[in-house]
């Protein structure tokens, strides 16, 4: 014996276990610590070694059972010896037939393609209460059970069936030690007060209590404050509906319900039949045994068998046979009589033989429809044996699917006897079981056929995946001077072109007409400049329909090219919620809301910029403004990016010098964020890197001598690469910012992400307060990426930390070279308008989506701080705390 | 003031005699007992029970026991009855 001085303090002591005795304690401790020691020791043993027991022991059960069946027939004076001995087979043979070759030892279950495995690991200490309805073979299964799972079992058996479950316990012990076990796997309380359960089902080393028995156990159970396992009581309703094999359906009743005497607790209660087969049903069961109770009789059993002051079944009657209740009772029955069957008008206490009766009394209803029926096996169901078990016998499939969704049990058994089908394994596939889980409608945690698995916590080891990332473009792209030519090899019978006044004004729509195919009809639709609005797009649609257009064609900046995009998607899908489809999401591929797949018209959507900045010829965004409301609905999703982009600089080559830097930085903005973002890769890198060394290169001669068609030229495709990059890596907190400001005071896309550019490189170059989860990164890189971009850009400096500064430095002189302004003070924006706006501006910034995919997760009140130095401009290296120290 | 330790190997295959073993040397003048652990592979309820007979006796006399490469399935057996506090462990 182990008596540990380092135990440490015992658990929550129930009230009902304070008048235990000292010595009483110290058994109590001792049966606990030797358990505890045992689990402890056991929790070394392979599952070969495990194996290697359970076959032995299960051998010696089955060499047992009818010696246990015996004893407990004697000593409980309940149910029927032959079928105790197979009840006492199936709890080892069909157990054991369902464990031999489960793992339960080390990885259990693997699951490759999910980079998953589970690991089991033993429970430890497991008190078990175990019935007087089945008392040994109950303590063989769950032996069988603890030991497949290296846990050691304290038995506390119903006191009335103590002798025989201690002797089932004694040779379960005998057998797994003989082959290996450690001695104590199996304790047995000697007699037994519910002080003792109290006091052990509060102990701190006993793990898992598992209560099969009468509700007062699995109450105590439950209410113990530790992780239990309670199974109880049932009441099973069965319909015997008119289309079943009636002449199987009796048989399978009565074996079911005469089953040791009916103290299976899974065995049938009531019987609701259709009223065209009632007669014909109850015929069948008299032919077979049963006594069908007239009127008179069926008043008497009820006031006999059932207790009128609870409503629960009378003890003395559980387990015995119909013709020792019926001569209780003074019934006269053939000497042969299996069951005793009585007609009930209703559920309910006015009913009392509608509730639970283990013993071979059945109740029978007719019912006049299927919809009566399967209420009143409702009834039955909620009159005690709600999760447990139900039975239907029926051949329609549409019934027997109704039955399976109104009534609440764990186990619903179709066309088999409700007691042995219950059990698993010899009627249907159920995990064999002799503690039948009722889920939360009996009080359990599980609907479950108990079984190992409830003995094991399974430990899941998941790696981490390589997230599926993606690279999505349209198709076909044409660029440099004249690839407007490209859009003849498109046929089109009806093209509409979407531009601007400016550009039709200007000539850009009769270029790209000029080389549309001469067959086709092409018509024009010049929206407003400016985002589009919901009442514009509508009518646009309108135009589409009424032309039966088969391509559009969108040539203007990025508020033309994105009305064309909500175009398409109305006019191909005119179902399309567009305020649904703004849903937030966090993950494109995991959103709530999906676009629409199903199309009533198809048209291709050809994207020609006029502007050098936004990309939208590539990307799957959209902006719109819905005026009515107030408010801007962003929407995205593959779907809406053009089918074919044509960058042609000879339509920006007009651009004014402001409008070239505000597109200009946007772009070099959309590269520096996608190049740092979350969801960067090698295929966005490859763009974002290759913008921003053209941005570099060109912007300023683009910007300064704007008639330069190579610069014009190599801008144009910067920003349609930049695009190609953010439209899957997206962007980051810089453009989180400037769409809060650009808003609230009116500025420029671009001129808005310049006044924040300098300070977030600083920042997301620092060491994050907060890093953001991100499985598509290993490790934090931003500052590291903006070290390669210095690279790139040939600003020298050794250290990470040194081309982090180079390389704010190289863009805050690109800034000054383009005549930005460089600080929001500059705007002529008051400090103190300023510091009142700024919460409102921060909270709008954390609204934004765009953040979501930056590097570092930004907090509040660093949003209000980027803010600020944005506001006074200038020393960005130094504003964000200190740079990230080079890491190699 | 220096430390006298007293060092011994435990085989796996007489656990129980070693600690016994090991229990008489506490009456010596040593510190510390050291108990090399490291072909131990897994133990009993019988060396569990010598080990807590070991650590009761060197409280008792104030001296302290050292388990040296003790594997992890053993630490975890003896973290599960509770005895890693009674004792120290080096690798």
């Amino acid at each position: 014996m182990i008596t540990y001085e380092a135990v440490e303090e015992r658990g929550q002591v129930s009230p009902a276990a304070e008048n235990l005795t000292a010595e009483r304690i110290a058994y109590l401790e001792r049966l606990v610590s030797q358990a505890r020691t045992a689990a402890a020791v056991f929790s070394q043993f392979t599952q070969e070694e495990v194996d290697r027991i359970v076959k032995p022991m299960v051998l010696a059960g089955l060499e047992q059972a009818q010696y246990l069946a015996r004893l407990a027939v004697e000593e409980t004076g309940l149910g029927v010896m032959e079928d105790k001995v197979i009840k006492n087979m199936v709890a080892t043979e069909f157990a054991y037939h369902y464990v031999k070759d489960k793992r339960t030892v080390g990885i259990i279950r693997e699951y490759p393609e999910r980079n998953l495995f589970e690991v089991a690991e033993p429970i430890g200490v497991i008190l078990s209460l175990t019935p007087i309805t089945n008392p040994t073979s109950t303590v063989l299964f769950k032996c069988i059970m603890a030991i497949k799972t290296r846990n050691a079992v304290i038995f506390s058996p119903h006191p009335k069936a103590w002798n025989c479950c201690s002797e089932a316990v004694k040779i379960m012990q005998e057998a797994a030690v003989k082959h290996g076990a450690p001695k104590d796997v199996f304790g047995c309380l000697e007699s037994h007060t519910l002080q003792d359960n109290a006091y052990l089902m509060g102990h701190k080393d006993v793990a898992l209590i598992d209560a099969t028995g009468g509700p007062g156990a699995v109450k105590a159970a439950y209410s113990s404050g530790k992780p239990a396992l309670g199974v109880g009581p049932g009441n099973t309703p069965v319909y015997l509906e008119k289309s079943a094999d009636l002449s199987t359906a009796v048989v399978d009743i009565i074996i079911s319900k005469t089953f040791d005497n009916g103290t299976i607790c899974a065995s049938e209660q009531t019987v609701v039949i259709d009223e065209e087969i009632y007669e014909l049903a109850l015929k069948k069961f008299a032919e077979l045994g049963a006594h069908i109770c007239d009127e008179k009789e069926a008043k008497l059993l009820a006031q006999t068998v059932i207790d009128p002051q609870t409503g629960f079944m009378q003890p003395m009657a559980v387990g015995q046979k119909a013709t020792s209740i019926a001569r209780f009772i003074g019934i006269p029955v053939k000497p042969k009589t299996k069951l005793l069957i009585a007609p009930i008008q209703g559920v309910g206490r006015e009913h009392p033989l509608s509730v639970e009766k283990l013993f071979p009394v059945l109740a029978v209803y007719r019912a006049k429809s299927v919809e009566e029926a399967l209420k009143v096996c409702v009834d039955v169901n909620h009159a005690g044996g709600l999760g447990h078990t139900a039975v239907i016998f029926s051949r329609n499939d549409e019934i027997i699917r109704k039955f399976g969704e109104v009534i609440n049990a764990g186990r619903i058994i179709i066309n088999s006897p409700g007691s042995i089908g219950a059990l698993g394994a010899v009627y249907n596939d159920l995990v064999p079981t002799f503690a039948f889980g009722c889920g939360t409608g009996g009080g359990n945690s599980t609907t479950d056929n108990v079984n190992i698995y409830h003995y094991l916590n399974i430990k899941r080891l998941a790696r981490r995946t390589q997230a599926h990332m993606w690279f999505r473009v349209p198709n076909q792209i044409y660029f440099n001077l004249n690839a407007v030519e490209n859009v003849r090899q498109f046929s089109s019978r009806s093209t509409i072109i979407v531009t601007n006044p400016v550009l039709e004004r200007i000539g850009h729509a009769d270029i790209v007409r000029r080389y549309l195919p001469p067959e086709t009809h092409v018509h024009l639709s010049v929206i407003p400049d400016g985002e589009p609005e919901t009442h514009l797009v509508s009518e646009a649609v309108e135009a589409l329909k009424f032309y039966k257009a088969d391509q559009i064609i969108a040539l203007g900046g990025g508020s033309v090219i994105d009305t064309a995009k909500i175009m398409k998607l109305k006019y191909e899908s005119p179902e399309a919620d567009l305020e649904e489809l703004a849903a937030p999401f966090l993950d494109l591929r995991k959103r709530v809301v999906e676009y629409p797949t199903a199309k009533v018209n198809r048209a291709r959507l050809i994207a020609i910029p006029t502007t050098s900045g936004t990309g939208s010829e590539v990307t799957p965004f959209a902006v719109l403004t819905d005026k009515e409301r107030g408010r801007k609905v962003t929407l995205a999703d593959y779907s809406l990016s053009p089918d074919v982009a044509i960058v042609d600089p000879q339509f920006v080559m007009s651009m004014p010098k402001g409008l070239t830097a505000d597109t200009g930085i946007d772009c070099l903005t959309h590269a520096l964020e996608a190049g740092v973002s979350n969801y960067a890769s090698p295929y966005t890198d490859s763009n974002a890197m290759q913008a921003i060394r053209m941005v570099f290169k060109y912007l300023p001669v683009a910007y300064e001598h704007p008639e330069d068609e190579e610069a014009r030229s190599m801008m144009h495709n910067a920003a349609c690469i930049a695009a190609m990059a953010f439209s899957n890596a997206s962007v980051g907190v810089n453009h989180a910012l400037a769409h809060a400001f650009g808003a609230r005071f009116g500025i420029a896309h671009g001129r808005a992400n310049a006044l924040m550019l300098p300070h977030v490189i600083a920042y997301n170059a620092a060491v994050p307060t907060k890093f953001m989860p991100s499985p598509y990164q290993k490790g934090y890189v931003a500052h590291k990426k903006y070290a390669t971009v210095a690279d790139l850009l040939g600003l020298g400096g050794r250290t990470v930390e040194e081309k982090v500064s180079k390389l704010i430095a190289a863009t805050e002189q690109l800034l000054d070279q383009l005549g930005f302004p460089r600080s929001i003070a500059e705007l002529g924006i008051c400090k103190e308008e300023f510091e009142r706006t700024v919460p409102e501006l921060a909270k709008s910034a954390y609204d934004d989506p765009s953040w979501r995919s930056n590097p570092r997760m930004p907090l509040m009140g660093e949003l209000i701080e980027l803010f600020w130095q944005a506001y006074h401009g200038r020393g960005a290296t130094e504003a964000c705390g200190a740079p990230q120290q080079q890491t190699g | 003031m220096a430390t006298i330790a007293v060092w011994q190997k435990i085989e796996e295959e007489s656990i129980v005699p070693a600690l016994e073993q090991a229990g008489e040397k506490l009456n010596s003048a040593a510190d510390e007992v050291v108990l090399d652990f490291s072909s131990v592979r897994r133990v009993d309820q019988g060396a569990l029970q010598a080990m807590e007979g070991l650590a009761r006796g060197a409280a008792e006399k104030g001296v302290r026991v050292v388990l040296c490469g003790v594997n992890v399935h053993v630490y975890k057996v003896l973290k599960l009855v509770k005895l890693t506090s009674r004792f120290s462990f080096r690798s």
